[in-house]
This record gives structure tokens, C-alpha cells and sequence, in this order.
């Protein structure tokens, strides 16, 4: 499929656009993390009875920009036995590892930064590059803690990977297709045509809906893990933990943590929106379906993920590791397995 | 060879290194400035040394420089989430002592004050037991009810924590109107809570997972370290000062003592200790209202007693069922108006000793909430 851009289409194919199409993403990964920050206030503050932030502007809507002013003015330490290179680095590979990933979002029918075919193998790839960061700040902190988060870490997210390819590839399989576009093209329509409902088809589709509904589940469970959310985040467990691997950062490295985490979230519930939830298009046929609306109904979606992924934070508690690699890979692993035969299947009878 | 024990022998050939960890004194969960030194293999921890004095105020030897009444206000310091509790063993020792009986009403309202402050201590307890396991939510729910119980106590003694209102022979202020009515509304409010937080955290099917099967304290060696509250209950038995030792009034209420059935896991583990303390809240919440309908509200609050507290020469010991544990004064009196001898036996630091026996073979983070499930205070372990 032809890709399309409107950038391109305005401009040509030239310095200014290219610089436009890889900055649009960043401003909007800056706006998103604000809300998403005020987001995560409020809703924690009604689940607990709470007012949350109300002081900070009307209705407390200042308080990240409140809260990102104050990361910036705070020390930034160095530990004096870190390796200061690693250390240094860790927060911005975290961050590149994130943002990386934008590259190949869908936002609209006419805006994906770039469009290439293998949309959904590239965003896999270098969704890993973040479990690197992670290990050079934990390792780099020459702190126990850090370590010991570093570690499991690394362990959560090899274990966590697995089912969460293995939903992806099912999808590939149903879509044939990794371009994430044309997977958006292919759910036009009502919302039965999303994948999460077995994508368009025929009434012979319906024994296979089960399936693709455990595999939303199962992809969202293991996002969650991906970027060390509750019930998963014990990385950063902070009752035992301390802070995990970021316990020794201050200030603006710190806040990049805490950027890249919010980011990661976007970047998971966008991969969730695109390939199950039918990304840019509108759930009720041509009703509001367009370029501009898409993005409306893409954003959308999204957000109602990561909320989805607040809400879970502020509701359960937290798996110990052995606990969590045991879902990982005696619960997830074996379901996705019969989920994608059971889509095989499907897909070779049709 | 068969394959199991060749993958034995391969495994006992790797050698792993043993990192130590202290865990405190400035650590989120160890509920103060409690230090564990904690060995660990990886995940699994191999030997825990807790390390103790980061908050010792010599409460003991302070004792002997000041009178009796001045006394009070140190001991609130012990176990400060539960003061009222701590002051009625030290002002009973003294009654006993010199041999003071108290007014009905004074029991009463003693009674009332000390099983609030239970609740309070007990919501304080599995609240800081559930944020262990990263339950947030839960812990505001209970704070948010704690802070109405803290407000009873307020008004009754001006403080929201450190009460100083109990006196030798009585207390220091009468009851305010509407404290009846302030005390059922509380515990309406905390039996509500209650039946929330029983779905949310405690039935919780990641929590039962996190704290069942965990820090499994057999009756035997719960006994054998002295163990008492909560804690000993939690093994499965049934040992309560208030029912064994009936002191005060406790003989006039109709109350069952909850002890750990295994309901989940093993007996004595975290959940049991966690579970104990759920169910005495609601035994709390009985005591409570039996004696709000039994109280007299004519009378004095006070006991006919000398302006100077001058204990005749003797020793005394005396002890009461805290939220925590038993709770014991020995007081040696030369017949001054200074203690020659005061000695507190803390539950918390009887308590904390349990930890090493108790932790060995589990994982990290497991320590943690074995650490949460016992349930101490800092200002009573070190004193």
C-alpha cells in the first residue's frame, strides 16, 4: 500500500517535513504525558476519596507542569562510585527506546511517521531496547537495590515478551500483514470488524472471537508488565525496592524515568488500539470516519487503555517475581499458543 | 546416575555469591528505623540480623528521675499508635499498688477509649500491611477512617496521638456530650470499611497469593519466643489477656477471641495474622457497643486520690492485652514519689525477635511482609 502522509503530500518529500513528521510525535508525547500525569492524580485521587491536586491552577489542572518544574530545579546526583558514562546514559536509552517506537504509530489515515511493512516487527524490536536502559542505570548505580531491580527487570521482560509476540503474530497471521496501516485499513468499518472481534469476515468468524478476545487480554496483560506497571511492577517495587532500578536518580534524570514510563504506556495502549481495537477508525461505520477524526478516535482509544492501566494500578496489589514469571509463562504462554493455532486455523479454512 | 540427581549435582556445583543488604534504617517498609541486615541468595534471603537502638531514648532510667504522673507522657512515646492502650497498664500497676479503686464509670470509658484505639492501630496495621504488597487504595480507606477515630480521642483528650489522659485512679477529663453517639457512628463506619476492604484487599486473589504459605510461625516457636497479640493468635492460639487474665471490667463483655485457621494457606501464616486482625476489629466494634449501653453517665472520673502519688514501698507488675501484644509495667517502689525501677516488657520487641527464625528460605520480598505481618513499632522496640 501506497504510504501516505500528509506532510509529504503538502510539502514534498524534504528537510522541513522529515524534520516536522519526526518532531509532531514528540510534542505530542510532551502534551500526553502532562495530561497523562494529571490523569494518574485524579483518578487515583477518586478511586481513594480523594480531591487530588486542586490548588495548582483551577482544578488542579497545573500540577505536572508544577511537578516537571520541580524535577528540574531538584540536584542532580551522581553517586561517586557510579560508572559515570552508563549512569548518565541509562535515562535518555530508556527514553530513545520509548520514543523510537512513535515511528511507526498510525495516528491517522494520513499521518504515520513512517509506514514501513514490517511496522509491528520493528515496534517489538525496539520496545526491548528500554530492558537495556534499565539494566545500564540499575548496573550503573552501583547500588543493591538498583541491581536486584535491574535484574528482574530484565527477567520480567524476556518472560513477558513471549505471549505478548505470540498475540501480535496471531494477529500478523489473521491480518497478513505487518504493516500497521494496512491492518488499520483492513478493521474499517462497524467495531465487529475490529480484530478484538475477529476482524471483517463472514458469520463463520464468530467461533474464533473467543480467541481474539483472550489475546486483547493477554497482549494487555503483558504490556502491563512491559512497562512495569502494577500488578507487575516489581522492578521498581518500592516496599522492598526501595525504587528500583532508578532509586539513585534525581532531578531531570529522573524525570525522564518518569517520561519514558508514561510514554511506554502510550506506546503499548497505541500497538493495543491499532491492532485490536481497530486503531483510527471509527467504531459505527463512516460516523465521524476521516483523517482528522481518525486521530480523534485513535487518541481516543489509547487514552481509554492507559486509563484502563491507572485504574488497574490503584486497584491491586503486586505479584512477588517467581509469581509473575509463573503467569508469564504457565498461564500467558500456553493460552496465546492455542489462541494463534485456533487463528492458524480459522485462517487456513477461509 | 538418574537425571534428577545429575541436574542436583550440577546445580550444587554452581557456586553463588551471597549479597548482604541492609534494609533500613531509612527504608519505605520497615515501618521505622528498624535496620535488617538480610543475606540473600538472588531472591532468597538465607539470614536476617535485625539491628536495633536507632530509637532509644532511655525511657527506662528517665523514669526513675520523674514522678509518677510525669511518667505518662513518656510512655504514650512507647507504642505511639496505640497510646491509650499503654497508659492503662502503668496507671493499673499503680492502682494496684497503692490500692485505688477506680470509679465504674472510669473502667467504662477507659474500656471505650482503649478499644478505639485497637481499631485505630489495628487499621493502621493492615493498612501499612497491604501498601507490603502494593495495595495503595486500601491503606487511604483506612487512614480516612482512623482520622474519625483520632478525632474522638481528640476531643476527649486533646491530642490526636499522644494522649496523656489516663491518671492514677482516673482521667484527666469527663466525657464530652454526644460521645455515644460519636462512638456508634464510628463503629458503623468501621464495620463498612471493613466489608470493603474484605473484597479489595483481603480476599484479594494476587494478595491471598503474596501472603498465604508466607512466614509460617508454628504455634511452638511462637510460644517458645514469647510471642503474644496478634501474633501468637495468628499461630492458632487462642491466648488473650482481656479473657485469660480478665482485667478492668473485660469479664462483663461478650467477645470471641479470632484466632488463625489456616483459611487460605497454613496456619500461622501472613494472611492469618493479617486475617486476626481484621476480625478484631470487628470484636472491637462488640466491646465497644456493649459498653456504650452499659455505661453509667453520672459520676465523677476520678478515684479519691492523694495530690502526690507516693506508692508504698513494694513491686509490682502489671500487664494488658495491647493491640500489639501484651504490654507489661514492673515497677519497683521505695515509697518516693520517683520509681526506683520501671521496667517495660514490649510486645513489638518481643515480637521482632521472630523475624530471623521466621524468614529464612523466602524471598525478599517476602521479608518484607513478614516484617508487615508482625506489625511493629519502632518507639516500643527500642524505648
Amino acid at each position: 500500500m501506497e504510504n501516505v502522509n500528509f506532510l509529504y503530500e503538502l510539502f514534498g518529500k524534504n528537510i522541513i517535513s522529515v524534520t516536522l513528521i519526526v518532531s509532531l510525535p514528540l510534542v505530542f508525547v510532551l502534551i500526553y504525558a502532562l495530561i497523562a500525569i494529571l490523569a494518574e492524580l485524579k483518578v487515583s485521587a477518586w478511586i481513594q476519596e480523594r480531591l487530588g491536586p486542586m490548588r495548582t491552577g483551577p482544578w488542579g489542572i497545573l500540577q505536572p507542569i508544577a511537578e516537571v518544574v520541580k524535577l528540574i530545579q531538584k540536584e542532580d546526583i551522581t553517586p561517586d562510585k557510579s560508572s559515570k558514562l552508563l549512569y548518565n546514559l541509562a535515562p535518555f536509552v530508556i527514553f530513545t527506546g520509548a520514543y523510537a517506537a512513535f515511528a511507526v504509530i498510525p495516528f491517522s489515515e494520513y499521518f504515520v511517521p513512517s509506514g514501513i511493512n514490517l511496522g509491528l516487527f520493528y515496534v517489538f524490536a525496539i520496545g526491548s531496547i528500554s530492558a537495556l536502559g534499565i539494566v545500564m542505570g540499575g548496573w550503573a548505580s552501583n547500588n543493591k537495590y538498583s541491581l536486584m531491580g535491574a535484574m528482574r527487570s530484565v527477567s520480567q521482560l524476556i518472560s513477558y515478551e513471549i505471549p505478548a509476540a505470540m498475540a501480535i503474530l496471531s494477529v500478523v497471521v489473521l491480518a497478513s500483514s505487518m504493516n500497521m496501516q494496512e491492518i488499520n485499513h483492513q478493521q474499517t468499518g462497524w467495531f465487529w470488524n475490529w480484530n478484538l472481534f475477529g476482524g471483517p469476515g463472514s458469520w463463520t468468524k464468530i467461533w474464533i472471537i473467543p480467541f481474539t478476545v483472550l489475546l486483547t487480554f493477554i497482549y494487555f496483560i503483558s504490556s502491563l508488565a512491559e512497562t512495569n506497571r502494577v500488578p507487575f511492577d516489581i522492578p521498581e517495587g518500592e516496599s522492598e525496592l526501595v525504587a528500583g532500578f532508578h532509586t539513585e536518580y534525581s532531578g531531570m534524570k529522573f524525570a525522564m524515568f518518569f517520561f519514558a514510563e508514561y510514554a511506554n504506556m502510550f506506546v503499548v495502549a497505541a500497538i493495543l488500539t491499532t491492532i485490536f481495537l481497530g486503531g483510527w477508525n471509527s467504531p459505527f461505520d463512516t460516523f465521524l470516519q476521516g483523517p482528522i477524526w481518525g486521530s480523534f478516535w485513535f487518541v481516543l482509544k489509547a487514552f481509554s487503555v492507559v486509563l484502563v492501566q491507572i485504574w488497574i494500578r490503584w486497584t491491586l496489589p503486586r505479584y512477588r517475581v517467581d509469581q509473575l514469571m509463573y503467569v508469564g509463562w504457565k498461564v500467558l504462554l500456553p493460552l496465546s499458543f492455542v489462541s494463534f493455532l485456533a487463528i492458524s486455523f480459522y485462517v487456513m479454512l477461509k | 546416575m538418574s537425571d534428577k540427581k545429575r541436574l542436583d549435582l550440577e546445580y550444587s556445583q554452581i557456586e553463588s555469591d551471597k549479597m548482604r543488604i541492609n534494609v533500613g534504617p531509612q527504608h519505605p517498609s520497615t515501618h521505622g528505623v528498624l535496620r535488617l541486615e538480610v543475606e540473600v541468595d538472588g531472591e532468597i534471603v538465607t539470614e536476617v540480623i535485625p539491628h536495633l537502638g536507632y530509637l532509644h531514648r532511655s525511657f527506662e532510667k528517665h523514669c526513675e528521675k520523674m514522678t509518677y504522673p510525669q511518667v505518662m507522657p513518656y510512655i504514650d512515646r512507647l507504642d505511639y499508635i496505640s497510646a491509650m492502650n499503654n497508659e492503662w497498664p502503668y496507671v493499673m500497676a499503680l492502682e494496684k499498688l497503692m490500692d485505688i479503686k477506680v470509679p465504674e464509670k472510669v473502667d467504662y470509658i477507659r474500656v471505650i477509649l482503649a478499644e478505639l484505639n485497637r481499631i485505630a492501630n489495628h487499621q493502621i496495621a493492615v493498612a501499612t500491611f497491604g501498601l507490603d504488597a502494593g495495595a495503595f487504595t486500601p491503606f487511604l480507606f483506612f487512614f480516612r477512617d482512623r482520622e474519625y477515630i483520632l478525632w474522638i480521642l481528640e476531643k476527649m483528650s486533646g491530642a490526636r496521638l499522644l494522649y496523656n489522659y489516663f491518671r492514677v485512679g482516673g482521667l484527666a477529663a469527663d466525657v464530652y456530650p454526644g460521645f455515644k453517639e460519636d462512638c456508634l457512628n464510628i463503629v458503623k463506619q468501621v464495620r463498612k470499611t471493613n466489608a470493603e476492604v474484605m473484597d479489595l484487599l483481603i480476599y484479594n486473589s494476587i494478595f491471598i497469593k503474596r501472603s498465604a504459605n508466607v512466614g509460617i510461625l508454628r504455634p511452638d516457636v511462637a510460644i517458645n519466643f514469647a510471642c503474644s497479640g496478634p501474633v501468637l493468635r495468628g499461630s492458632g492460639v487462642k491466648y488473650d489477656l482481656r479473657k485469660d487474665e480478665p482485667y478492668s471490667i473485660y469479664d462483663r463483655f461478650d467477645f470471641d477471641i479470632p484466632v488463625g485457621k489456616g483459611e487460605v494457606g497454613v496456619v500461622g501464616d501472613c494472611w492469618d495474622r493479617n486475617m486476626v486482625r481484621v476480625q478484631e476489629m470487628e470484636q472491637s466494634c462488640r466491646i465497644i457497643e456493649q459498653a456504650i449501653a452499659q455505661m453509667p453517665m453520672e459520676g465523677d472520673v476520678s478515684a479519691l486520690v492523694p495530690k502526690r502519688i507516693k506508692p508504698p514501698k513494694g513491686e509490682v507488675y502489671m500487664r494488658a492485652e495491647n493491640p500489639k501484644g501484651d504490654l507489661g509495667f514492673y515497677i519497683v517502689s521505695n515509697g518516693t514519689d520517683k520509681p526506683e525501677r520501671l521496667k517495660a516488657r514490649g510486645a513489638s520487641f518481643v515480637n521482632l525477635s521472630v523475624i530471623p527464625e521466621i524468614s529464612k528460605g523466602y524471598m525478599f520480598a517476602d521479608l518484607i511482609l513478614i516484617l508487615g505481618s508482625i506489625d511493629i513499632v519502632l518507639g516500643e522496640v527500642d524505648r
